[in-house]
């Protein structure tokens, strides 16, 4: 791995790693059965410097912003390296937004250079958001048919410059990225994010689930999320390592991009997770008797031997056919962007995969904590990455307070947005609005959100996100806890109630069986942690990009129901 | 050769088919999202049973954006 201590920006790291692991694969782009290209790091550097060229021809220099609007693939990654080579600052964009709201977020971040594909680029071309964001005067379309109308872009393929473009050094202090929280906590924010916050994220984060030559990540979360952006780009990247990219998503193939390409790390989101856990189980669960139990008794082997820390080696032994499944070389499944559920990561665990579980937010650089695995803790978030200082403020009698952060990771402010900015660094610390608290070995346990919580007339604070577990598997398509107080609100402190927004699925009807079941499951709880009532939706629940539930979307499209009539009572 | 309409009724039947519904329950303007209550995981599987129907590949970027039964049968039309 590259020293990154010594560099200035990402520019200068990866301009450098290009050199060093010059002869090493850095991409390979895989559509269906299909691969479609390979590239080592000399044929990488061969694509993007004429291309930084181009850009620097057409006056992009330092400071000026290029935002990427793209799926996952090996050109996402060669502009991003030319814009970061020609000093410039990377717009990572949420392909997945509507054409208007990527308008809004362009005309916001001040982007004069826009590089998209052209089956977005065809819906963005038409949308009448296209007149407001003035300021980007080129626009970069990859992959168009030929003789189509670009609308005013040029082809990516052919903006080549002829000469060797020129290194524009950043200091560490510059911004890098305007990256635009898709965070579930309230309009979308433009992060400032400097070049210090991603070398110091990346010092952090590969001291713990180290890169090398060799090792090769399946990118699957969008490249403009920023944990694909650090673990799908920058840290592969300065270690030599190779990035795997599917043009296409469908389970399928997902499912065999791991045996075929030996995938070392992969990062999913806890929905996909738990997607994957559900397979296995069907997988096992239809194994024959006599094979069902050795595999339990295998597995329960392997879970008495992994107890204190992982041991590949041997897990691998022991679940030879889970491993191969998996390809074999797979080290780490890395899980973020939402509440991950203990028993999903500990099924994993069990079966010898780790789930490198963590916590994190686009504002603090990424990752704030992650599982060490030291040992394995599927309760928690796991600890704070080197560098990073962790304290929990305003805290309450049983020590759960909001998650405070100070490190060289944390972001410069929000774009344009000063007084923002004041109230979430205060003191050099970025309240993340995130509740928690610290169990006695320094192992960080999320309990909710800030704002989406009740408080008891005992006094007992209760979070949606602990009541949750208790639905898990509940029949039915998604649900989410809320404070009904949060979602309707009412001046009173007392009298709070949580309630369960379900959607069921097509065709599931609302009966007694199931009221049952939510009756059964809710009595579990402590008392004054009971949900009050149910509210049924029938439109699928807002997400991210990332799959995690809008939940203030959602808490919006739930005020418009009359409370009284909407919730029904258990 | 199909014609748009003989697509689009295959579209519905393998799709009510494939999520266990009676045949005739949906309509080409039906948001499949809603009407069948699916992710964009499970939207994603049963693309696949549409191209081994139709022997054909549908892209992921064809079908970004896509949400009624109407619009992609008709970007299967194009590439029968």
């Amino acid at each position: 791995m590259l020293d990154l201590s010594k560099y200035q920006s990402i520019g200068e790291a990866l301009r450098d790693a290009l050199d060093q692991f010059w002869n090493e694969v850095c991409l390979i782009e895989a559509d269906r059965e299909r691969e479609k290209e390979r590239l080592t790091y000399r044929d990488f550097k061969e694509r993007a410097h004429p291309f930084a060229k181009a850009l620097q021809d057409c006056g992009f220099s330092a400071g000026s912003r290029a935002s990427i609007i793209m799926t996952n693939q090996s050109k996402w990654l060669i502009s991003a390296y030319a814009i970061f080579f020609a000093g410039g600052v990377l717009v990572p964009l949420d392909y997945k937004l509507t054409p208007d709201e990527q308008w809004q977020l362009l005309k916001h971040s001040g982007a004069t250079v826009l590089i998209t594909e052209y089956p977005i680029w065809r819906q963005l071309s038409t949308s009448a958001g296209r007149a407001a964001a003035t300021s980007v005067q080129t626009v970069l379309v990859t992959e168009a048919p030929a003789n189509v109308d670009l609308a005013g872009a040029q082809r990516w393929e052919e903006f080549r410059g002829t000469l060797e473009p020129v290194f524009v050094p950043r200091k560490r202090a510059d911004t890098a990225c305007i990256v635009y929280s898709s965070g579930t906590g309230g309009r979308p924010k433009g992060c400032m994010m400097t070049h210090e916050n991603y070398l110091e994220q990346c010092v952090a984060l590969t001291a713990i689930y180290p890169f090398w030559p060799g090792v090769r990540y399946l990118s699957i979360l969008p490249t403009n999320h920023a944990i694909d952006f650090m673990v799908g780009f920058f840290g592969p990247f300065t270690c030599g390592a190779a990035v795997v990219h599917l043009r296409t998503l469908r389970p399928e193939y997902v499912r065999e991009a791991f045996p075929k390409y030996k995938i070392t790390y992969v990062s999913l989101v806890p929905v996909v997770l738990k997607n994957l856990q559900k397979g296995l189980q069907a997988r096992f669960e239809a194994l024959p008797s006599g094979k069902r139990k050795i595999f339990n008794v295998l597995v329960g082997l392997n879970k008495a031997l992994t107890k204190n820390r992982p041991r590949p080696g041997l897990s691998r032994l022991l679940l030879k056919q889970v491993h191969e499944a998996f390809g074999g070389e797979l080290r780490a499944i890395i899980v973020g962007g939402a509440f991950s559920e203990p028993q999903t990561l500990q099924f994993f665990y069990d079966l010898g995969i780790p789930v490198a579980n963590g916590y994190g937010l686009t504002e603090a650089g990424t990752a704030i904590t992650v599982n060490d695995l030291k040992p394995f803790r599927a309760d928690t978030v796991g600890k704070p990455l080197p560098g990073m200082e962790v304290r929990i403020v305003n805290l309450t009698a049983d020590g759960v307070g909001e998650v405070a952060v100070r490190s060289k990771t944390v972001m410069a402010g929000y774009l344009n947005e000063p007084e923002l900015t004041e109230e979430t660094i205060v003191d050099g610390w970025l309240l993340t609005g995130d509740l928690g608290r610290f169990d006695g070995t320094g192992h960080l346990q999320l309990t909710g959100r800030k704002k989406n919580m009740i408080v008891t007339e005992e006094g007992k604070n209760i979070y949606p996100e602990d009541i949750e577990t208790v639905f898990e598997s509940l029949p039915g398509k998604e649900f989410c806890v809320f404070a009904a107080n949060y979602i309707w609100p009412k001046r009173s402190m007392v009298g709070e109630k949580l309630v369960l927004a379900l959607h069921l699925e097509p065709g599931q009807p609302y009966d007694e069986e199931l009221r049952q079941d939510i009756n059964t499951r809710n009595n579990r709880l402590l008392n004054y942690k009971r949900i009050h009532g149910v509210v049924l939706l029938e439109e699928d629940f807002p997400r991210t990009a990332s799959l995690k539930i809008k939940r203030n979307v959602l808490a919006e499209r739930l005020a418009k129901l009359d409370c009284a009539s909407a919730i029904l009572p258990l | 050769m199909r014609t748009l309409e003989q697509t689009t009724q295959e579209v519905l039947d393998l799709a009510a088919k494939h999520f266990h519904l009676p045949a005739g329950s949906l309509a080409p303007g039906d948001d499949f999202f809603k009407k069948l209550g699916i992710d964009s995981l499970q939207t994603l599987e049963m693309l696949s049973r549409l191209e081994n129907h139709f022997g054909i590949e549908l892209p992921d970027y064809e079908v970004q954006g896509v949400s009624d039964f109407k619009t992609l049968a008709e970007r299967i039309q194009s590439r029968l």
